[in-house]
């Protein structure tokens, strides 16, 4: 630390290997890939009162991904995963919807209240029966979370009748489109989310237990962690957030659909989680990571807009990035391309996955 | 139904030391022929169901039992593309994917590039297959766990779907249409080209899985990755392998959906890979691999099928209620499994 050669290296690897070093290059990378395209890309400028530009888009836009995929990290953490959060989303927005249509007066303030308290408390019902199928009946998290994602957009098709329910609410349209203080007034619902859920996971044990719950489940039980109530709990809490998004969704365009809403979410979202570099395997997570992961995906779409690649090659992106990033996470890959030189990096502590812990990783279950 | 007894796999010794105190009930759950035989007997009891109920509709007709095989063909053939990856204790999302980017590839090509059907069939399959051994491949040799990357398969194919063309091509060539309408004779109804397809690939899926060293190196890998490796099984090659199967049946079900609908659309077949998953699950497979039977997943797709021409028979229904139908059943059939492994272990 004494002469500055010396330093610049060891800070430059102490920043690289950050955990969130990587998700952020890829996001600011991808920032400034706009920026020849569309010059004034960072500008944000006052209109109305509110704050316009493509930053605060992307926020506006990615809101309801950085809910569901911040909910998804600590199901992923557990070692689990939630597939049923797309079906959640819409049945969130169907029920909500439904009955704010029903109302005389669609602007009443209680009624809009309890429409969205029915909305998330059905949502933490599912996560309820998802979180009894994984932690109580021991199957399989895959295939538990499954059946809500197939039965579920059924029953959201059910409740709106398998019309598109089109409300006009006031007070309902602020939580996904309104604004508030000039920002979109969804940032401010994420951000509350996200501090709580930092606060919940890092101020207190719960973030440890969740961790060692996926480090190993039986384990954590033997040590004496609750850890069929610390399942529960988290699959209720990625159903609740999943909940949140899903007003968000059918409150930006006033409209429930039960076919299409939060379609391919649960993909995004667990995109996002992997690409904030917490590991599938669980017994790690990064709520940062998550949320940089999803803005780096609102990015990538927003990106392919307005730089010009036609819009349907969004998919093929997609695709392409999972693959890259799935490939610079697997040690047996970086092992074959960047060999012995690598080797040395592949060991340092900050690297999502090892093959150590991916060995014992079995489905433990009682 | 008498061809599974012939497969013997591995937890044949596991007979109660004492069976006068094993009831026969717990026999009966430790028997891991119990869901094929209680998903056939569903399906035999929604079919007399339904016959008593609509009876006055036609439903007893021959036609409708074959009609089944015709309507539900193409799900047959992914369904068994999904067995051979689920027994080996993969999972494989990119089906739905595949499927719709087949018709589009095809429909492209015959429609728009003028190339004979003839030559577009092959090349179809080949791409399938190659799909699904690069996935196979990464999976295999990257350590990357088949969800994730066949949920990349799954973005890519729908993106070049949507890069072929982002609106629908429909088939006019004339050899596609005539082949679409032959219809295979059978004495007491008939059948199309797709459900003949469907039934040959299901009977050759059934010798290979269950009369051959690749079909038991698929259940050995499903049962118990370490134990079949240390058995000097060639891990590798079994898993590319299995997904290679896999997407050449997607494929051929791509091929057999173009077939029966005789048009390429970028949003052909979204979310046909939670059908496949689950008829696989109804049928009786176990999901963590390494049990199960192909013939469960042919009684699979015919209930998922049945479900659909009820519902159709019913009319008030709305088509909603399959989706729901298919939840419970997914959901009934778990609980099921679980019972059963939960015995096992004890």
């Amino acid at each position: 630390m004494s002469t500055p050669s010396a330093t610049t290296p060891a800070r430059w690897r102490a920043l690289t290997h950050h955990h969130l070093f990587w998700p952020v290059a890829v996001l600011v990378a991808l920032l400034l890939v706009n920026v020849p395209f569309t010059p004034d890309f960072f500008a944000i400028r006052m209109a109305d009162g509110h704050l316009y530009g493509s930053l605060v888009s992307i926020v506006l836009f990615g809101s309801p991904l950085i809910l569901v995929a911040v909910g998804m990290t600590l199901v992923i953490a557990t070692g689990g995963i939630d597939l049923s959060v797309g079906a959640v989303v819409a049945i969130t927005g169907a029920l909500t919807c439904s009955y704010i249509s029903d109302q005389a007066d669609q602007n009443a303030l209680a009624g809009v209240f309890l429409a969205m308290g029915i909305g998330l408390v059905a949502a933490v019902v599912c996560g309820l029966w998802n979180g009894f199928l994984v932690a109580r009946m021991g199957i399989q998290p895959i295939i538990a979370t499954l059946i809500i994602m197939v039965a579920g957009r059924g029953v959201a098709q059910l409740i709106t009748d398998g019309q598109i329910i089109t409300i006009n609410s006031e007070p309902y349209k602020l939580i996904g489109g309104g604004y508030w203080l000039t920002l979109p007034f969804s940032i401010f619902v994420v951000a509350a989310v996200v501090a709580v859920t930092v606060a919940l996971t890092r101020r207190t044990a719960l973030g440890l237990l969740v961790e060692s719950v996926g480090g190993n489940a039986e384990a954590s039980r033997l040590v004496g962690i609750r850890s069929m109530r610390i399942k529960i709990m988290v699959y209720m809490f990625c159903a609740l957030c999943a909940g949140i998004a899903g007003l968000m969704i059918s409150s930006n365009t006033s409209a429930a659909d039960g076919n299409n809403a939060g379609l391919w979410i649960e993909l995004d979202a667990i995109l996002a989680v992997v690409i904030g570099g917490t590991s599938l395997l669980g017994g790690r997570f990064s709520i940062g990571g998550t949320v940089i992961g999803a803005l780096v995906i609102q990015t990538l779409t927003t990106t392919i807009y307005t730089i010009g690649v036609p819009t349907q090659t969004n998919l093929v992106f997609k695709a392409a990035v999972v693959i890259v990033v799935c490939l610079l996470q697997s040690p047996k890959f970086r092992a074959k391309v960047f060999g012995a030189k690598g080797r040395a990096r592949v060991t340092a502590p900050a690297e999502p996955a090892t093959p150590a812990d991916a060995a014992p990783k079995m489905e433990v279950s009682r | 139904m008498s061809a599974t007894t012939k497969t013997r796999t591995a937890a044949e010794g596991r007979t109660p030391s004492t069976p006068a105190q094993a009831s026969t009930a717990a026999r009966l759950l430790g028997d891991r022929r119990l869901p094929v035989l209680v998903t056939a007997g569903l399906f035999l009891a929604m079919y007399i169901g339904g016959l008593s109920r609509y009876q006055n509709y036609g439903f007893g007709e021959p036609q409708v039992f074959l009609n089944l095989f015709i309507d539900n063909g193409y799900l047959l053939v992914a369904a068994v593309g999904a067995t051979f990856v689920i027994l080996s204790g993969g999972i494989d999302l990119s089906v739905g994917s595949l499927i719709g980017f087949t018709t589009m590839f095809t429909a492209w090509l015959v429609e728009r590039q003028g190339l004979p059907l003839l030559l577009v069939i092959p090349l179809a399959l080949g791409v399938g297959a190659f799909g699904g051994f690069l996935m196979g491949y990464v999976i295999h040799n990257f350590e990357i766990q088949p969800f994730i990357v066949t949920l990349a398969g799954l973005f890519l194919f729908r993106g070049l779907c949507l890069v072929i063309s982002k609106e629908s091509i429909s088939i006019s060539d004339s050899t596609v249409s005539s082949m679409a309408q032959t219809r295979v004779p059978l004495g007491l109804g008939e059948l199309s080209i797709g459900a003949v397809v469907a039934l040959v690939v299901l009977a050759a899926a059934f010798y290979i899985l269950h009369y051959t060293r690749f079909g038991r190196r698929v259940y050995a890998i499903g049962g118990n990755e370490q134990s079949a490796l240390l058995m000097g099984l060639p891990l590798g090659g079994t898993k590319i392998a299995v997904y290679t199967v896999s997407g050449f049946c997607s494929a051929l079900a791509g091929l057999l959906f173009m077939l029966y609908i005789q048009s390429g659309d970028p949003l052909h077949a979204v979310g046909m890979e939670l059908d496949a998953i689950a008829a696989v699950v109804i049928g009786g497979t176990l999901l963590t691999g390494g049990s199960g039977y192909v013939l469960g997943t042919l009684f699979g797709v015919l209930v998922l099928g049945l479900i659909k021409s009820i519902i159709q028979f019913e009319g008030t229904l709305s088509s909603w209620w399959t989706k729901i139908a298919t939840g419970v059943l997914l959901c009934a059939f778990i609980l099921i499994q679980r019972a059963m492994t939960a015995r096992k272990q004890t």
